[in-house]
């Protein structure tokens, strides 16, 4: 199965905020939800990127290993991972051999517990350590506003990785105005208490930047005019996630605002 | 004093070991009597009353200093030497706090008037900020005295006139010193003056046969210059008031005594690199011992190193314009190493290396000491971690491989320059300039013709005449102009050298090197990235060539994709590789000065800028007269998948056909390194662990994100970028003190974030 052929957007050998440690970040192409926030557009179509099978790819990764140490490894994020999930699992099962820890960074959207996708699914999951899961939001018809999909097979996956006793790392982006109030967090906050297996619940502040690419894509970008949200308005909202800080931010980051290029 | 039989200081007394006393060995005595430091910094104390006084005194002076354009003051009426001036200090009315003293004039950060390596960029310095040296000083050196720069320019040949002229050959060190030499200062402290003489007068007895060939001739002249120096040197501690005849009794002896012996070099030489050396690992045996007897505290112990410290922040020359463009910020490589393991494996981090470290902290950020850290995985975590958050706080230090190093050099090596290794007291350089490889691509072309100055530069040669590149054709070409280019620019240094010997001899600090010395010969390669990236262009994809009317390529057009320098790509990288083995051979074949041995380097400070404007477009697509990527970098715009991608690819290039360095620069925006400063500080730890375990030999590495430097080039005036401090290939400099056009550049290629 190693001449699996993925769809590829994207490699970043430096992901360091994308599943624990130093992380070979894997973009795949194509997704289905059409999020108003998307900051990465152009992995929609499922048409395009370069193609890799799994062994290739995963040569290219260890390439890497020695930055991993005991902490990092690989990460499938996209586009939406799970629309390739076979090519993933074959990704991942390669990684397993070697012994590497291996994170799958999903929106869930692909999720249905009918087959194909559901064995394929469930042997993927025999091969992943962690999920980052995304709940884009709790309120299904707000859900299909912000994404244009349900999100009822997203929290269902939840539940089956809560079920299964796999690790997840849930997040929430905060886009003021639409994902942010206080009815919808306590909701979030309680469907997440839920939950078994959830280490780690962050906040990803909406940001502006991908805005250049939905024009270079020609699209119409949806959230013009929505402002970023204030470091006042993610503390609110950790708060309200029942989010502790582990850490206080270091002064390097203070001066600095989120991101650069 | 006679050597014949082992002395016994009484200044020693607790020191373990027996070769050091009988022979000049201060490796021996390092090795027997320090004790490795495995713990964290929770020890290390704050600065002390007397630190934050005279640091504000200081920065207020480094302040007036910009507001006056950059220069201080400027010597106009006495000729720099070992005892020119009386004492002088930071503050007078302070100069009671000073637990170490010197300055390399009467007053702090007055520029002394050196001569002797060209007196019309002397005079020339000094006018450039609105002052007139003596008419008087300017004709005795122009009428009565032979400058190393008249020597030099007498001898030049034409063609190397015009090599020089086009820049493709640049940065050569023949209007100043030639720097590069790191005495050994810690001998001053270990074994006093007298110990030295005698010791270099046994030398001179030893030197010849009696038969007096140049060899003989030349160096029983030279040994006598350096006895003249150690004289020179007591007399110059003396105008402070110490006898440095004798060992250092105590740590705070120790550090200055060991200052004065570095005093003395910068006092007597203007060399673009002054370095300090390795010098933590052996104070630190004097604070152990005086720690251990109650003699001092740990607040006094880091009081000795941050004045000390203090003073390699003020270390200045006057230099002129062009200079200052090739070397921007005003750089002075004080470079100073910590870490390192030694070869029975047991590490050399001390308290001492700790207490370097955290000047940084205990006085904010600096360029200088040019801080160094001899890295290696197998350095305790607690090291690791704590020069990490160093990177992450300040961005002042740099990272070099000790594991590559240390089978080559040994483990009492010295950084000479920004990134370059010398074994203490053992070896010196002659270094100089770099080969521009962009340029010698485009005259592969133009058959030599210089597409910016509109001259013929070396021998006239057939040109490219095809509408596409053709790859064997244009390796052919290529093969020829990369041996003319090391043929000129090792005959150019050769006589460089020869001149600086004979002119401008580094009496002080060769006093302090073995007279047996063994010499490098360091040349220097730029435009790697752009060279490696225009190969393979032409070899994988099709280049079609753009000319002038004249025939002369004015730019490149590219069809097609082609793999690049900097994305662990085997294919681009091996070309880089390719190229640095050719052209390293070519210059081995040749003969060099005194014997010396040939090594090259990838690293060009930040003269990327000024060897960019001097040459044209290239089939990579970089335009005419832009920067080039610095040192051994990929280009700007090339990595496409990553820091360690980019990592990957520099650390393929083997150490051991460039052991002058390969230098790398990387800034990294803090929130792509992680969410914490723990995180910060671990994932650091990591890339470092996982570049240097391939081999790799060097990184600069920046912590911050592109909205500061935007920031602190639109507002300089703010407080907080006063000694904003960031890491270019191979030294460190205060941002708001970069050119423009360095500014511009810097921020061009920052930096490595993830969306």
């Amino acid at each position: 199965m190693s001449d699996c052929i993925g769809k590829i957007a994207k490699l970043e050998t430096f992901g360091l905020v994308d599943g624990p440690g130093v992380r070979f970040v894997v973009f795949t192409q194509g997704c289905h939800l059409r999020c108003k926030f998307c900051h990465n557009p152009e992995t929609w179509a499922c048409e395009g990127g370069t193609e890799w099978t799994a062994e290739k790819l995963f040569e290219r990764a260890w390439r890497y290993h020695n930055y991993w140490k005991d902490n990092g490894g690989v990460t499938v994020s996209g586009g939406e991972p799970l629309v390739q999930a076979e090519f993933v699992k074959e990704f991942f099962r390669l990684a397993k051999e070697k012994g590497v820890h291996t994170t799958l960074d999903t929106a869930g959207q692909p999720f249905t517990d009918e087959d194909p996708f559901y064995s394929q699914f469930c042997e993927l999951m025999e091969y992943t350590d962690l999920v980052m899961l995304d709940l884009k939001h709790t309120d299904d018809e707000a859900h299909r506003r912000l994404t244009g999909r349900t999100n009822a097979n997203i929290l269902e996956m939840a539940r089956w990785l809560s079920d299964h006793g796999k690790a997840m790392w849930i997040r929430r982006v905060l886009v003021p105005g639409i994902s942010d109030d206080e009815e919808e967090l306590r909701r979030c906050r309680a469907f997440i208490e839920s939950l078994n297996t959830v280490e780690r619940v962050e906040i990803l502040p909406y940001h502006t930047l991908a805005l250049g690419k939905w024009k270079e894509l020609g699209f119409a970008y949806p959230l013009d005019g929505v402002p970023t949200p204030t470091a006042e308005e993610v503390r609110r909202a950790e708060e309200l996630l029942g989010i502790t800080p582990t850490e206080p931010p270091s002064k390097a980051a203070d001066i600095l605002s989120p991101k650069c290029c | 004093m006679k050597l014949t039989e082992t002395p016994h200081y009484d200044q020693w007394k607790g020191f373990e070991g027996r070769i050091w006393k009988e022979e000049v060995n201060v490796r021996d005595f390092i090795q027997k009597n320090y004790k490795p430091y495995d713990g964290d910094e929770s020890f290390l104390a704050d600065p002390t009353e007397a630190t934050n006084q005279l640091w504000a005194s200081l920065q207020m002076l480094q302040k007036e200093e910009r507001a006056k354009g950059g220069v201080l003051d400027c010597e106009t009426e006495v000729v720099s030497g070992l005892t020119a001036y009386g004492p002088g200090y930071i503050d007078e009315k302070l100069k009671d706090l000073e637990k170490i003293v010197g300055l390399q004039t009467d007053k702090p950060l007055k520029r002394a008037f050196m001569p002797y390596g060209g007196v019309k960029m002397a005079v020339q310095a000094a006018e450039n900020y609105g002052y007139t040296v003596n008419p008087e000083l300017k004709k005795i050196f122009s009428e009565y005295m032979t400058t190393h720069n008249d020597a030099v320019f007498a001898a030049y040949t034409p063609e190397m006139r015009l090599a020089r002229k086009t820049h493709i050959v640049t940065g050569l060190p023949d209007t100043y010193g030639r720097g590069r030499i790191v005495g050994d200062y810690r001998r001053v402290a270990l074994y006093g003056i007298d110990y030295l003489i005698a010791a270099k007068q046994e030398d001179l007895l030893n030197c010849g046969c009696g038969n007096m060939y140049d060899e003989v001739i030349r160096q029983r002249e030279e040994i006598s210059a350096q006895i003249k120096a150690l004289k020179g040197m007591k007399e110059m501690a003396a105008i402070y008031g110490y006898d440095i005849s004798q060992p250092a009794k105590n740590a705070h002896e120790a550090c200055q005594w060991l200052y004065f012996g570095y005093l003395a070099a910068i006092k007597t030489q203007n060399g673009a690199a002054m370095s300090v050396g390795r010098v933590s690992t052996f104070l630190d045996i004097y604070f152990q011992r005086d720690l251990a007897a109650g003699l001092i505290t740990e607040s006094e112990a880091q009081e000795m190193i941050d004045h000390m410290v203090m003073k390699f922040r003020m270390v200045k020359f006057a230099r002129i314009p062009s200079y200052n463009q090739l070397f921007s910020g005003d750089p002075t490589w004080a470079t100073l190493e910590v870490g390192g393991i030694g070869m029975d494996g047991r590490s050399m981090v001390t308290k001492t290396d700790y207490r370097f470290l955290h000047t940084l902290e205990n006085m904010g950020p600096s360029p200088e000491p040019n801080l160094t850290v001899l890295y290696s995985s197998a350095l305790n975590d607690n090291f690791k971690k704590y020069a990490a958050k160093i990177s992450v706080t300040t961005s002042s230090i740099q990272y070099e491989n000790d594991d590559v190093m240390k089978p080559v050099w040994g483990d009492d090596y010295s950084i000479c320059c920004c990134v370059s290794a010398t074994q203490t007291g053992k070896e010196i350089q002659f270094f100089g300039a770099r080969a521009n490889m962009g340029k010698a691509l485009l005259y592969a072309f133009n058959g030599g013709f210089d597409e910016k100055h509109r001259i013929q530069c070396g021998p006239k040669m057939e040109r490219i005449t095809g509408e596409y590149a053709d790859f064997n054709e244009v390796m052919a070409k290529f093969d020829f102009w990369l041996d003319w280019l090391a043929d000129i620019y090792v005959n150019v240094l050769n006589l460089i050298h020869y001149m600086h010997d004979r002119y401008y001899y580094e009496a002080a600090e060769m006093a302090l090197i073995d007279t047996d010395v063994r010499r490098t010969f360091a040349t220097g390669i730029a435009g790697f990235s752009h060279v490696i990236d225009s190969l393979s262009a032409i070899k994988y994809a099709k280049v079609k060539i753009l000319r002038d009317e004249e025939g002369i390529t004015t730019g490149f057009e590219t069809e097609g994709d082609f793999p690049r320098y900097g994305n662990d790509d085997d294919r681009a990288d091996e070309i880089g590789v390719w190229l640095l083995k050719t052209f390293v051979e070519k210059i081995k074949r040749r003969h060099t000065y005194r014997n010396s041995e040939a090594t090259t380097s990838l690293l060009t400070i930040t003269s990327n800028v000024v060897y960019g404007q001097a040459t044209g477009a290239m089939p990579d697509g970089r335009p005419a007269f832009a920067s080039f990527a610095p040192g051994a970098s990929p280009s700007y715009g090339a990595e496409q998948n990553g820091l360690l991608a980019s990592l990957n690819s520099v650390a393929k290039i083997p150490y051991h056909w460039s052991l002058d360095g390969i230098s790398n620069t990387q800034t990294i925006n803090p929130d792509a390194l992680g969410h914490s400063e723990g995180e910060r500080v671990n994932n650091l730890v990591q890339v470092l662990d996982g570049y240097f375990d391939q081999g790799a030999h060097h990184l600069n590495v920046n912590v911050f994100g592109l909205e500061k430097l935007l920031d602190a080039q639109a507002h300089p005036e703010k407080e907080e970028y006063a000694n904003f401090t960031i890491r270019v290939s191979g030294y460190a400099v205060k941002f708001i003190d970069l050119t423009k056009q360095q500014q511009d550049d810097v921020i061009a290629r920052t930096c490595h974030k993830a969306l």
